[in-house]
Parts: structure tokens; C-alpha cells; sequence
């Protein structure tokens, strides 16, 4: 069967392992626009893998993968990079440059993707008025996460939860249609952690972005679940109201091992009686 | 057997991998200036100090003992020729280049090591950045650029040292020393003292990559890559000189 050019993200019997260590068992999904998947896992259970395997960062050893319906699974590291430049990702470690200031860090998607700096050209060279600058796009982008004030510092003068910001800023400068998040609340104190969902939501709602975010935190998959962010408001609010958006939408995947043990909505992951996909739910208390 | 055999080869595969990708790029855009000169000033400008002292003493100490040997056949004017026959063409870049390893075969295996272990190489290959384009290219032209240079100051601050004693010790006068330290080098040598270096170069510069970017394992994994890069890059600049020497004389056998 041909994907469809509807699929953002296909993932087919994609098993990927190092020597003797199973990193990706059999996986098969398919992700849609506007959709939202969140995925759950032990560590070690190989949720970073399913993201780098997503982008083209690592290759698996057997099944395909397709990205906005075209197969990368073959395709040269230098073709992978203008399907990238589609792509935002918030790495776990952060992934934020360190020689470089905030500012360079947001500004080098723009600067170094091939595909967005020619895009960056044309549009200014065209006499756009309106175009905007990398400046003016980093700058919005640094307004978002509310880090406007740190643009000419260095990422290791912010805190943790800051950098998670930035980087967060980074993945979406590009306005990308795909977004990837690897544990972005690891490591933080709740209230820190609620403010990054919360933002991980706002950029969701505005733009429809499809996401993908790989967590431990069963609160955090509800909040993705059951909240939107309201543009009027400016408030992260229940959906629901006849229009349940969230519901209908975010999907969760639990893996175990390298292999997908829970595909379904929340209701259904809420119903499964399956011991280890219990243990993400009590976990989270939510 | 071949369980044994097949880490080693495995290895030494993505470093050959490695070193033609870094190659190949030099040719080919994006070009990161920027970058090259950086790695120029921290490799070069960095190394230059401690460069010089070492040659300077390393000079001293060939004169020193020479002068012992030489003054029992009573041939002490010819101290000149000796120090710089064993500067040029091997102490010279020998130590220039083992002090380079020690120093940034170590700093460039941390810093991309670190690098590493923070996901910034793969936030950088995600970003549209190929990480050799970006990270070892520049490190193997830099280095390749600023370490023959570095070996003629070492080379030039010894023939200094040596003078100094020679001067004082055993009462050659300027024009004695220096005539014949430059009278007895030819083409030759100076071309197999320059010809070094530019290997040399190119072993701290892809070794000290390779094992960087091959960090795993947090923390610890950035101390261990460190120190294989420092002890393998070292050991290969004694192998390769032994075997650049071996084939200088050959083919230019008197």
C-alpha cells in the first residue's frame, strides 16, 4: 500500500537495534495533520530512537519510514536536510549550541537550512515590505517563550527550564509542520514543567501543528489531551464545549522494549488493563 | 578470533570514513571561514608559548650532550651541523607535534565529545549543518595550515638554544655555529621536516575528531574519548615517523 500524500509521518515494521540492544521493535503507525501523539516509555524503551528515526538521524536496520509522504529511509544525508528544515525538534539534552549566544542558537535553523534561507532571500529581495528579517522572526520567536530579554546571552548562564524555552524557540522559528519534543518537562519542577506543556500547546493551537511528544509525565499527555490554548484569552483552557478538538485528535503510544504495546486515545489507555501501561497512568495521578 | 578482530576493524573503518568525508569537503561549499581561522588561533596562537619553550630547550639538551661527545674527538665546531640535522628533520615536528596532540588532539576530542553527549551534533545535523562540514573540516585545515609553521619557529628557537650553549661552553662564535647549521641542511631535509608536520596535522586533527564524535556514555564517555585521542594520535605520529623516515632515505639514498 502507498501512503497517501495526507500522511505526515508513517512509520512500517521499522526494528532498529546496536549490537545486541533492541532499540526499535516492529513499529508501525501513521500520524496525520493536526494530529497529536503522545508517547510514553520507560527509559530505555526506545521513544528518542522513534524521533531520531523520524527525522533521518539515525536509519533503521529494516521496515520504512515516510515523512510528509516521501520515503527517507534511503535517502542521502544532504536531501534529508531540506525535508529537516519541515521539521522542529526539542532535544532532550536541550541541544542548544553553546558558543553561540540565544540569539545565534534561535537564528540558526534560518541561517543554515538551506531550503528557509533561500525562502529568507527571495522574499526580501523581491521588495516584500512586509518580509520579515531573520531579526525580526527570532526575536517573535524569543516573545513566544517569553525570553525576549536573553537574546545576547549564553545558554549556559540561563537555567534549565530557560534552556528548554530556547530550544523550544529554536524548533519553532521555522514554522515547521512537523514538531518533535524528547522529554521536554525531564528533569523539571512541576510548575517549570506545566509552563513548557503549556507552551508546547499555545504553539499546537495557534499554527495546527502536528506534534509528537515523548514523555514520562502521564499529566502531561492528559494536559495535551484535554486542553487547547485559547488566542482570545491567552489562557490554556479544557477543551470541550461540543468542539472537543484535543479529545478527537491526540492519540498515545506506550512502548516497552523498542516495540509499540498501546496505540489508542485516552479513554482507551485509561480502559487497557495491560500492567505496564497502568504503571504510566498511576505514575502520573492526573 | 574474528569476535576480537571485529571492534578494531569496525573502528578503524568509520575512521577512514571519517577522513574522506572531511577531505572531500574541502572542496566543497558551505565553506566555514570563520571557523578555520578560530581553530588557527586556539591551535597556532595557543600553542605557540609552550612551542617554543620546549624547542628551546630541546636545543639546549642536543647541545649539551653533543658537546661532551664532540669535545673528546675534538670536533666540538661541528656542534652546530649535529643540532640541526636532529632538529630539522626529526625533533623538530616529533615534539612540535606530540605537544600539539597532547594539547588539541585532547581539546578537540572534549569539546566535540562534549558535544556529543548534549545531542549538539545532532541538533546541528537536524538544523541543516553537516557536523564534519562544520566541525572537523576546518579543525584538519587548521591544523594542517598552523603546524608546519609551528615547527619551523620550534625548529629555529632549538637552533637558537643550541647557540646559546655552543656560545658560552664551548666559545663558537656567531658566525661559526650558524654557518655550518645551515650549511649542512639540504633541500631534502628540509622538505622531509615540513613534509611531517603536514601528516602529523592531519592524524591530531582526524584522530582527535574521530574519537569525539564517537563519544557515548555521558560525562565519563567525554574523559575516556579524551584520553584514547591524546594516546592513539601520539602513537601514530612515532609510527609514521619512523616509516616517513624509512621511506626518505630510501628514495633518496646517497
Amino acid at each position: 500500500m502507498t501512503p497517501g500524500d495526507s500522511t505526515i509521518l508513517r512509520f512500517e515494521d521499522v526494528s532498529l537495534h546496536f549490537d545486541t540492544t533492541v532499540a526499535l521493535d516492529r513499529v508501525s503507525f501513521e500520524m496525520h495533520p493536526g494530529q497529536t501523539y503522545v508517547v510514553f516509555g520507560a527509559a530505555g524503551s526506545g521513544k528518542t530512537m522513534l524521533l531520531k528515526v523520524a527525522v533521518g538521524l539515525v536509519r533503521p536496520n529494516s521496515g520504512r519510514v515516510w515523512l510528509f509522504g516521501e520515503e527517507i529511509t534511503h535517502l542521502r544525508e544532504q536531501d534529508l536536510f531540506d525535508m529537516r528544515a519541515r521539521v522542529g525538534i526539542l532535544f532532550q539534552e536541550g541541544g542548544l549550541f553553546d558558543s553561540l549566544t540565544v540569539a545565534e542558537n534561535v537564528a540558526y535553523p534560518l541561517t543554515n537550512q538551506r531550503v528557509l534561507r533561500h525562502a529568507i532571500t527571495e522574499r526580501s529581495s523581491n521588495g516584500n515590505g512586509a518580509a520579515r528579517t531573520v531579526e525580526d522572526r527570532v526575536r517573535e520567536s524569543l516573545r513566544f517563550v517569553e525570553l525576549e530579554e536573553t537574546l545576547d546571552k549564553f545558554p549556559a548562564e540561563l537555567s534549565g527550564g530557560m534552556r528548554r524555552r530556547v530550544g523550544i524557540a529554536r524548533a519553532v522559528v521555522s514554522e515547521p509542520a512537523l514538531l518533535l519534543y524528547d522529554s521536554p518537562t525531564a528533569g523539571l519542577d512541576p510548575i517549570t514543567a506545566n509552563t513548557i506543556v503549556a507552551l508546547i500547546l499555545k504553539e499546537r493551537d495557534l499554527r495546527n501543528t502536528a506534534t509528537i511528544m515523548v514523555t514520562h509525565r502521564y499529566q502531561d499527555g492528559h494536559l495535551m489531551a484535554n486542553f487547547r490554548y485559547n488566542p482570545n484569552s491567552g489562557q490554556i483552557e479544557r477543551a470541550g464545549g461540543g468542539r472537543d478538538v484535543g479529545q478527537v485528535s491526540t492519540k498515545f503510544l506506550v512502548m516497552n522494549g523498542g516495540r509499540l504495546v498501546f496505540e489508542g486515545t485516552e479513554p482507551e489507555l485509561q480502559a487497557n488493563q495491560d500492567e505496564y501501561v497502568r504503571k504510566f497512568l498511576r505514575a502520573g495521578g492526573a | 578470533m574474528l569476535n576480537l578482530l571485529k571492534p578494531p576493524i569496525e573502528a578503524f573503518q568509520e575512521f577512514v570514513l571519517l577522513s574522506i568525508r572531511a577531505f572531500r569537503n574541502i572542496f566543497r561549499s558551505p565553506h566555514y571561514a570563520d571557523d578555520i581561522f578560530i581553530q588557527m588561533d586556539v591551535i597556532g596562537v595557543g600553542s605557540l608559548f609552550i612551542v617554543s619553550l620546549i624547542g628551546l630547550f630541546s636545543g639546549i639538551v642536543m647541545a649539551l650532550q653533543m658537546a661532551r661527545a664532540l669535545t673528546q674527538y675534538g670536533a666540538q665546531g661541528q656542534v652546530g651541523q649535529i643540532v640541526s640535522i636532529t632538529l630539522v628533520r626529526e625533533l623538530g615536528p616529533v615534539l612540535t607535534a606530540v605537544l600539539v596532540a597532547g594539547r588539541n588532539a585532547s581539546g578537540i576530542a572534549s569539546e566535540l565529545g562534549s558535544m556529543k553527549v548534549t545531542e549538539q551534533i545532532d541538533a546541528m545535523r537536524a538544523l541543516g549543518t553537516d557536523p564534519i562540514q562544520k566541525l572537523v573540516t576546518p579543525r584538519l585545515i587548521a591544523l594542517a595550515a598552523v603546524l608546519p609553521l609551528l615547527t619551523i619557529i620550534s625548529d629555529f628557537i632549538g637552533l637558537t638554544g643550541g647557540y646559546f650553549i655552543a656560545s658560552t661552553m664551548l666559545g663558537l662564535t656567531f658566525s661559526e655555529y650558524w654557518t655550518s647549521a645551515w650549511q649542512v641542511l639540504e633541500y631534502n631535509d628540509i622538505a622531509q621536516g615540513l613534509l611531517k608536520p603536514l601528516v602529523f596535522a592531519v592524524i591530531i586533527a582526524l584522530v582527535g575528531c574521530f574519537y569525539g564524535m564517537k563519544t557515548t556514555g555521558g560525562t565519563q564517555g567525554v574523559g575516556r574519548s579524551t584520553t584514547s585521542a591524546v594516546v592513539s594520535s601520539s602513537v601514530w605520529i612515532f609510527v609514521l615517523t619512523a616509516f616517513i623516515t624509512y621511506v626518505w632515505n630510501r628514495a633518496f639514498a646517497q
